[in-house]
């Protein structure tokens, strides 16, 4: 009983630091920069367009990213073959990718002097328009989806498949009562955060939609910020933001239906024996999709990637640090929010998506309004990139973490209980076995997350110590393209090890 | 921990900095990175004055205006006329106290606080060996009925972007709005800063995008390349500078004004053009190097000061979306 209580005030301890961490950057932030307001005045026309291009463009990248990761998932998940899991990795690069690289490597395969266009000759074919910026953020978003949703397919315990299978289920039976509950489990909570990442983008909805009718609201709180400082614009622009992310949360969350299949016993998966061709047109599909702007990137930049200034390397050891760092923070903070979620209530996992809806020049400008009287901004701008980036990751590790927390503690949780098993040990034995695979995925996605964000912006950076996404802006706006995709690659690499190396640890005796 | 090993740090370097005086120095971070002219800056004056340089990189405005008479910079460098107007109602400068009579510009100087360091003009950069026939002024860039397709930075985002709406402005004035919807029929698409822009063009996407008349030096120099031009249009180019200026805030004042003096010094401006790859503010043309002497340039700038620039701007910006959003 004392052994319990001190769990739990463990939990609510650590899991209240998060949280209270998490609400200080994200509406403590907003707060500094409203304290600051002089004057409020309502919005201007091209405001009121860019909301609506918000909402409509995430919109259909969610629900395209969505739809198509459900069968790309399902063929990746039912089907065995050499190279599957290196594959996986792959996959999940182009979500990890610098946004100035990722236009130029979609536009090298879609653009107007592309290979799609080369090869098939098709003269009347652009990219540019809203199509584009859906296809942009499908390019990004549809490997997170496949992700995810991989997980769902893996939290079918074999046992039920095989018990499918020998009641001769029909792939409409397989669907309807194994599949369809699955998926409005997991569904839901994709489409929200793929919705969430979508609403604040904007380099890449600018120049793939070719011009103005694409500006996100993003755009707007970058222009009042940078060129107006009109800090009164960027509040309302910001709170606007989270209010619609805010709304759509609570809606999935609603829409979410929790499903038990019962545990199992981590079986081998049996192989699936019909459906084989619409695996092959998804999984080929996805594959081509997915990796061809990567390949177009390796191809332009690997024959510089061996003669890039030592400058660029040291940067790339400054990120990898920071990307660990924030990593290991990121885990720590996301266990304690899940089990927060687990043992008291699902509410508490809503504070975790915050962070993606939130501007990061408002949580810049908002702790350099903060701090800037106390501390040199620029003495802290690595420990700042730390924490920023760990936040910025964790929606991502919670999305990855809680449901797999959730599923121990239904199916194992009653029996830890009568067997008198709590605290640490039960964390050693139980939880962290089954923990291990989406710990170790979601700190690949996080370590590869870190490498490639530009850290917190403007306010904070330092000119002597940059990281590889900064020093890639600044060989391009040096004009030298060809150092800027070799550090590119240097980027990718990197990041893709890392996710390998994370994802694979943790997956030693977890079959996903 | 890491906070407090930094700000202990912190408090050591400042302590420690007694023995030599620090001049701080606010700049964009393109300045201050290994490819820009700020680090042989900072070795040259250093040089020269017994002090520290230290740069202090990020966005200008914003982090002015936050400070205001907090600021800790002595000197803040690479400034523009976009965004003098608010910069200079903060009260924080001081006068630069130069001679800015014999700079070699094409557009007379005489604003006391913000000092020119470099000029360029906007132009469309192409490809030579690609297009043959590019439009001779911006005219016929509007209304030839050639497919000719161009790629342009956003005039919200980026300060080239805002150059070019104020060049249309310049030569259209009234009518600008229609050359506006010209302008966009001829757009490929917009991009949020100059890098987007020029890394697609040197793709091949689009024949034509928007630059600096100067930006074919950097190939011609750096790369030994000699296919990109620049167009020169008879209705003039709108000229476009970069200015430095010191707060009179700074515990360095007089450290602050030998720095403003070195940026007019041949020392300086000789590391203008292959540093920051525009024209330097003061020299020669005979100290220029080769690549630039023989670049094509306007015979017309055309420019708006900051009081006129700042009543246009927000128009000619509505102008634009609206032409754009069609």
């Amino acid at each position: 009983m004392v052994r319990s209580l001190s769990k739990i005030n463990h939990t609510v301890w650590g899991g209240g630091l998060v949280i209270f961490l998490l609400l200080f950057l994200t509406i403590g932030t907003l707060i500094a920069v409203v304290c600051r307001i002089e004057s409020i005045s309502g919005l201007t026309r091209s405001e009121w367009l860019a909301i609506r291009f918000t909402i409509y463009q995430s919109f259909a990248s969610a629900v395209i990213s969505v739809l198509l990761a459900i069968p790309v998932s399902r063929a990746f998940s039912r089907r065995n073959f050499v190279g599957r899991k290196i594959l996986i990795t792959f996959l999940g690069a182009p979500f990890i990718l610098p946004v100035i690289v990722a236009i130029l490597g979609l536009v090298l395969v879609f653009g107007n002097s592309g290979l799609i266009k080369n090869i098939f000759n098709l003269d009347r074919l652009s990219i540019y328009g809203v199509h584009g910026v859906i296809l942009a953020h499908v390019f990004f978003n549809l490997p997170l989806a496949t992700r995810l949703l991989l997980q769902g397919w893996a939290s079918i315990p074999s046992e039920r498949l095989r018990l499918a299978q020998s009641l001769g289920f029909t792939p409409v039976n397989f669907f309807f009562h194994l599949e369809l509950p699955m998926l409005r489990r997991f569904v839901p909570g994709i489409f929200l955060i793929i919705f969430l990442i979508c609403t604040t983008s904007f380099a890449v909805a600018l120049a793939l939609g070719g011009g103005p009718k694409s500006t996100t609201i993003e755009l707007a709180i970058y222009q009042a910020f940078r060129f107006d400082f009109n800090l009164s614009r960027v509040a309302i622009l910001s709170i606007l933001q989270i209010t619609i992310c805010g709304l759509l949360a609570i809606f999935s969350f609603w829409v979410a239906v929790p499903v038990s299949y019962g545990g199992g016993l981590d079986r081998l998966r049996p192989q699936a024996s019909g459906g084989r061709t619409v695996d092959l047109i998804f999984g080929t599909f996805a594959v081509i999709f997915l990796c061809l702007p990567l390949i177009m990137i390796v191809f332009r930049g690997s024959g510089f990637l061996f003669s890039i200034p030592s400058t660029v390397i040291f940067a790339a050891m400054r990120s990898i640090l920071v990307a660990l760092a924030a990593t290991a923070l990121s885990i720590i903070m996301t266990l304690y929010l899940a089990s927060l979620s687990v043992y008291y209530s699902r509410r508490f996992e809503i504070f975790g998506y915050l962070p993606i809806a939130t501007s990061p020049l408002v949580v810049g400008t908002g702790l350099f309004m903060m701090f800037y009287n106390w501390i040199d901004p620029v003495s802290i701008a690595l420990p700042v990139a730390v924490v920023v980036n760990s936040m910025m990751c964790l929606p991502f590790s919670l999305k990855i973490i809680t449901p797999a927390f959730f599923d121990v503690e239904r199916d194992f949780g009653k029996l830890a209980t009568s067997l008198n098993m709590t605290g640490w040990s039960k964390f050693k034995l139980l939880i962290w076995p089954r923990l291990k695979g989406p710990v170790g995925f979601s700190a690949g996605l996080s370590a590869a997350l870190s490498m490639g964000d530009l850290g917190v912006i403007v306010l904070f950076s330092d000119p002597t110590l940059s990281t590889l996404p900064m020093e890639i802006y600044r060989l391009m706006i040096a004009y030298r393209m060809d150092d800027a995709y070799g550090a590119a690659v240097l980027l990718l690499l990197l990041s893709v090890l890392f996710f390998w190396i994370f994802d694979r640890g943790g997956r030693t005796n977890y079959n996903s | 921990m890491k906070l407090i090993t930094t700000i202990a740090f912190f408090i050591m370097a400042t302590s420690t900095g007694w023995t030599k005086p620090v001049l701080t120095v606010y700049a964009p971070d393109y300045f201050t990175s290994e490819w820009g002219p700020g680090p042989k800056i900072e070795k040259a004056f250093e040089e020269v004055c017994k002090c520290d340089l230290s740069y202090v990189s990020g966005d200008l405005l914003p982090r002015l205006m936050i400070e205001g008479k907090r600021t800790k910079a002595d000197i803040v460098i690479g400034l523009n006329t976009d965004v003098t107007f608010k910069a200079r109602k903060l009260d924080i400068f001081s006068s630069h106290g130069q001679d800015t009579s014999d700079l070699t510009m094409p557009v007379k100087w005489n604003d006391t606080i913000f000092l020119p360091f470099d000029w360029s003009h906007t132009a469309f950069i192409y490809d030579n060996k690609k297009l043959k026939n590019p439009p001779k002024s911006f005219d016929e860039l509007l209304n030839s009925n050639s497919d000719l397709r161009i790629i342009i930075q956003d005039p919200r985002t980026s300060i080239s972007g805002l150059a070019l709406v104020l060049w249309v402005k310049s030569i259209y004035g009234e009518s600008s709005r229609e050359a506006f919807e010209k302008l966009a029929l001829k757009t490929l698409t917009v991009t949020k800063g100059w890098s987007e822009s020029y890394g697609m063009f040197t793709e091949g996407e689009a024949d034509m995008v928007l630059s600096y008349t100067t930006s074919p030096a950097y190939h011609i120099i750096a790369e030994n390349d000699f296919s990109k031009s620049a167009a020169i249009f008879p209705e003039g180019h709108y000229f476009f500078t970069e200015l430095a200026a010191m707060t009179n805030t700074s515990r360095e004042p007089k450290l602050a004004k030998s720095f403003m003096e070195f940026i007019l010094s041949e020392t300086f401006q000789k590391m203008i053009p292959t540093g920051n790859w525009s024209f330097p503010a003061k020299l020669d043309p005979g100290k220029l190097p080769t690549g630039f002497t023989n670049l094509n340039m306007p015979t017309k700038a055309l420019f708006y000061n900051e009081a006129d620039a700042q009543k246009y701007r927000d128009i000619v910006i509505e102008e634009w979306l609206e032409a754009f959003q069609k």
